[in-house]
């Protein structure tokens, strides 16, 4: 990944750095200009509680390659108390027992790397809570 | 607007086209569309193609096709809307020569996928690089989720799941273009291989090579190209949101209902008018929620419908009498116009052993990504 | 008196048992047991680096402390697993804390005092007024040679920490370190594995640096052996630390709390940062601790500090080190492990 493009996301990767529509109370994550619900321009920056619960998930078995060594690896839809949603893969536990309503807290994680000799990318990931 | 008619068509078989590169593909294809019109000419064409650029390296489709199709000079211009870019292709043509604008206007679908790129990570450029694929997700993983959820929501079986394998690789057995001409069954269905659970190899469309187009023309001019023209009498797209994760209900398509219902209120006609359907079938589960979406069974009741036999030859409503992507393939540009031509043989009645019985209205609905596009044609046989 | 603030550990959910390890290579689990007091390792999953774990780490002092991020004005990791050789550990770890950017900013390198170091440093800034917190943070995701007996104990993990002036929950009494060039155990620039000298890592480099360390610093505050609560000593494995606080006068009462390498690991600059942590964990105010680091090369930081009454109160604001260790763990096997480690390449 080049880093300038990586380097635009920190905010949201690192912190989790989300926003609460004024209009309509809907949490956006990451920050955007227009909220999708009401299209309402302002905000109010909040930072999301590092936990969730699964919405829904999956095991991937067949992994794009740069994530071959990790799989078979479970991914989810994760929830916040907070009522914000994000992708995020779900580790150290049997990724089959990755299944809907299961509490997970977020951890900061390396996520992937940009070859042998390219930047190392990271974010956060689910474990169990 | 004019009234609008496919005339002619024209596509490769669809498989693993190891001696033909992605400008032989459409130029088969779109030369075979021609002649089936007995047309010389064109006034336009549009190239539908999710990614040349990262399949074989190659963009700026339009001119190179139009050249390699000995139309040089003709307005060529490439469409992508990720696995729904044939869908809109063909919409773009409806577009122009329903505006008035042109009079033979081609809409083309093609993608080279067994090229040497690496498949997975192509495909996922369909959906959110940030926010979805950054983190490892694949599209078989989507969908996966997809199907989780709709599991979790109104108790869909992997057996359902499975039966929609079975009845899309049944139409297809007939299908001498499909690349799967096999039958299989729910037991080999459930015993492949994983790739994202729930999903296993045979829930998934295969990789394939492939082309496809259409010829378009004003209705009043059908009849110089064939007897028998087909009507596109409307036309529906919609966007939904990107990130699976920005959507109320992961198991539900709105992208899919809302293109269904702008087609259907163009048409002035509802689902149970439909007679024959090509759905967007890339993984099993994506049959079911577009079949719920597009109004042709209720919501949270698309699990059963392969198994009952409601989808099949015969059934209540025919879905995938092609073989559908699960078995005929899915080379994702070329797929909705390969979805259009099917309906345009049922409406023909042409469609030989897989034809369904008086089809007078056909549907076509190709989506991209997770189901952030959606593109629905209806047509009518004249 | 400045102290510490908040602190922090973090130790992976993944293990490798000894007698893996042993099967291996064809080795007697019970005699590596025995000889070395290891019976598990943590294991860092392809997902942790010595980043990760600092920011796991610095959540629990952050949470601990109830310092609000920006006020922390230096930041100071101490590893020798940094991920990058060129491009701070530091930059990401305050980034995602939320610290900065009017922070300074160095990673430090000492074999494995590097986390004492980064300490060592943090604390002189904050008495000198220069910043008003300081977090230092050692962590590790060490290397052993494959065959090596580095392999029974280099683990992943580590531990961080705040200093302050205010609202400490422990103050730093003393502070003592002492240093040669001595080449027991060293990696050469772009070498993936560390090398050592055997038995040379023994007498002349651990036990001469941390013995003479502890001896000076308890000389200098005036302190014996009985005047502590705990003592905790950089674990290379398990053997070493207890004979080193033997030496010194311990009991092993006061060393069996930090002494947390038989289930952890030897996690390098984590190592006895690590150990402290699971001793702030449950002491009680007014103990007094004493912590003595080793790093290869080599050298030894001592400090001795006193519990404060505020200590009780945050010690269930972040979990605690023997929660980490008896927590939900993952076993891995050795390929799995020597997956996890890198030792298997993949194509490009």
């Amino acid at each position: 990944m080049p880093s300038p493009r990586y380097t635009r996301e920190i905010p949201a990767r690192y912190r989790l750095e989300a926003a609460r529509c004024s209009g309509c109370s809907k949490v956006v994550f990451p920050i955007r200009r227009f909220c999708p619900s009401c299209r309402g321009e302002e905000f109010e920056k909040l930072t999301l509680s590092r936990k969730g619960k699964v919405v829904t998930s999956t095991v991937v078995h067949v992994p794009p390659d740069d994530f071959l060594m990790e799989a078979p690896y479970a991914m989810a839809v994760v929830e916040t108390p907070e009522g914000a949603r994000l992708m995020t893969q779900v580790v150290d536990c049997d990724p089959s027992a990755v299944l809907p309503g299961m509490d997970v807290a977020l951890e900061f994680r390396l996520i992937r790397r940009e070859g042998h000799s390219g930047i190392l990318c990271y974010g956060h990931k689910g474990v169990p809570a | 607007m004019r009234d609008v008619a496919i005339v002619g068509a024209g596509m490769t078989r669809f498989g693993e086209l190891w001696d033909q590169g992605l400008r032989d593909m459409f130029v088969e294809a779109a030369s075979g569309a021609l002649s089936d019109a007995g047309a010389d000419r064109l006034d336009s064409l549009y190239v539908g193609c999710m990614s040349g650029g990262q399949f074989v390296g190659q963009e700026h489709l339009g001119p190179l096709m139009a050249d390699h199709l000995g139309m040089t000079g003709v307005a060529a211009v490439h469409v992508e809307s990720a696995c729904a870019s044939g869908g809109v292709a063909l919409r773009q043509a409806f577009l122009e020569v329903g505006s008035g604008m042109s009079d033979l206007v081609l809409a083309a679908g093609v993608e080279k996928m067994n090229d040497g790129a690496d498949v997975t990570n192509v495909l996922a450029t369909a959906a959110d690089q940030e926010l979805e694929v950054y983190y490892g997700v694949t599209f078989p993983g989507l969908y996966a989720m997809i199907a989780r959820a709709h599991m979790q929501h109104h108790g869909t079986t992997e057996e359902d799941l499975a039966w929609v394998a079975v009845k899309n690789h049944h139409h297809g057995a007939m299908n001498d273009k499909a690349q799967f001409r096999r039958e299989v069954t729910p037991e080999q269905v459930m015993a492949s291989s994983l790739v994202s659970e729930p999903l296993r190899l045979l829930h998934c469309s295969p990789v394939t090579d492939g082309a496809a187009a259409v010829l378009l023309c004003p209705l009043e001019m059908a009849k110089e190209f064939t007897d028998r023209p087909v009507k596109i009498v409307a036309s529906g797209l919609a966007s939904g949101s990107m990130a699976l994760a920005d959507r109320d209900d992961p198991a539900f398509l709105d992208a899919v209902q809302k293109s269904g219902q702008r087609a259907f209120e163009m048409a002035d006609i509802g689902p149970p008018d439909v007679d024959v359907a090509e759905v967007h079938d890339c993984f099993t589960i994506a049959e079911i929620c577009c079949i719920e979406a597009l109004g042709f069974v209720e919501e949270g009741k698309g699990g059963p419908a392969a198994r009952d036999g409601l989808t099949a030859i015969g059934g209540r409503i025919p879905v995938n009498t092609s073989g559908g992507l699960k078995s005929k393939g899915h080379p994702v540009g070329a797929t909705g116009i390969a979805q259009t031509i099917e309906i345009f043989r049922q409406l023909q009645g042409e469609a030989g052993q897989r034809q369904v019985e008086n089809a007078r209205v056909g549907l076509a609905q190709n989506m991209g990504g997770s189901g952030a596009s959606s593109v629905v044609h209806i047509f009518e046989g004249v | 008196m400045a102290g510490i603030a908040g602190y922090g550990a973090y130790v992976p959910r993944k293990r490798i048992r000894t007698e893996e390890i042993a099967r291996q290579w064809g080795k007697d689990p019970g005699a590596i047991e025995r000889g070395l007091l290891l019976e598990e390792k943590s294991v860092p999953g392809f997902d942790e680096d010595t980043i990760t774990i600092s920011v796991a780490a610095g959540h629990g002092a952050i949470d601990r402390s109830g310092v609000d991020p920006q006020r922390i004005g230096a930041l100071y990791i101490g590893s020798e697993s940094h991920p990058y050789a060129v491009k701070p550990s530091g930059t990401v770890v305050a980034e995602a804390l939320g610290i900065g950017p009017e922070v300074h900013i160095a990673d430090f390198e000492f074999a494995c005092k590097a986390g004492t170091e980064a300490m060592f440093v943090a604390l002189g800034l904050v008495e000198a007024g220069r910043v008003e917190y300081a977090m230092a943070i050692g962590a590790d995701t060490s290397q052993g040679a494959p065959d090596d007996a580095l392999e029974f104990s280099a683990s992943a993990g580590g531990a961080a920490y705040i200093f302050g002036v205010d609202h400490v929950v422990a103050e730093v009494v003393e502070t003592y370190s002492y240093t040669s060039d001595t080449p027991d155990f060293w990696r050469r620039e772009g070498e993936f594995y560390p090398r050592h000298g055997g038995r040379f890592t023994g007498q002349p480099a651990y036990f001469k640096h941390v013995l003479t360390a502890s001896r000076a610093i308890m000389e200098k505050t005036g302190l014996t052996a009985d005047d502590f609560a705990y003592a905790v000593f950089h674990m290379p494995n398990g053997k070493f630390p207890l004979t080193a606080g033997k030496q010194l006068g311990f009991r092993k009462e006061q060393l069996e709390t930090g002494w947390v390498v038989p289930t952890m690991g030897n996690t390098y600059s984590g190592s006895s940062p690590t150990g402290l942590a699971a001793i702030l964990d449950i002491a009680k105010p007014g103990d007094l601790i004493l912590i003595t680091s080793f790093g290869s090369g080599a050298g030894s930081d001592s400090f001795v500090l006193r519990a404060t009454d505020r200590l009780p109160e945050v010690q269930d604001l972040a979990p605690t080190v023997c929660s980490m260790l008896e927590g939900s763990r993952q076993y891995v096997t050795y390929g799995e492990y020597a997956k996890f480690r890198e030792k298997i390449i993949a194509n490009d």
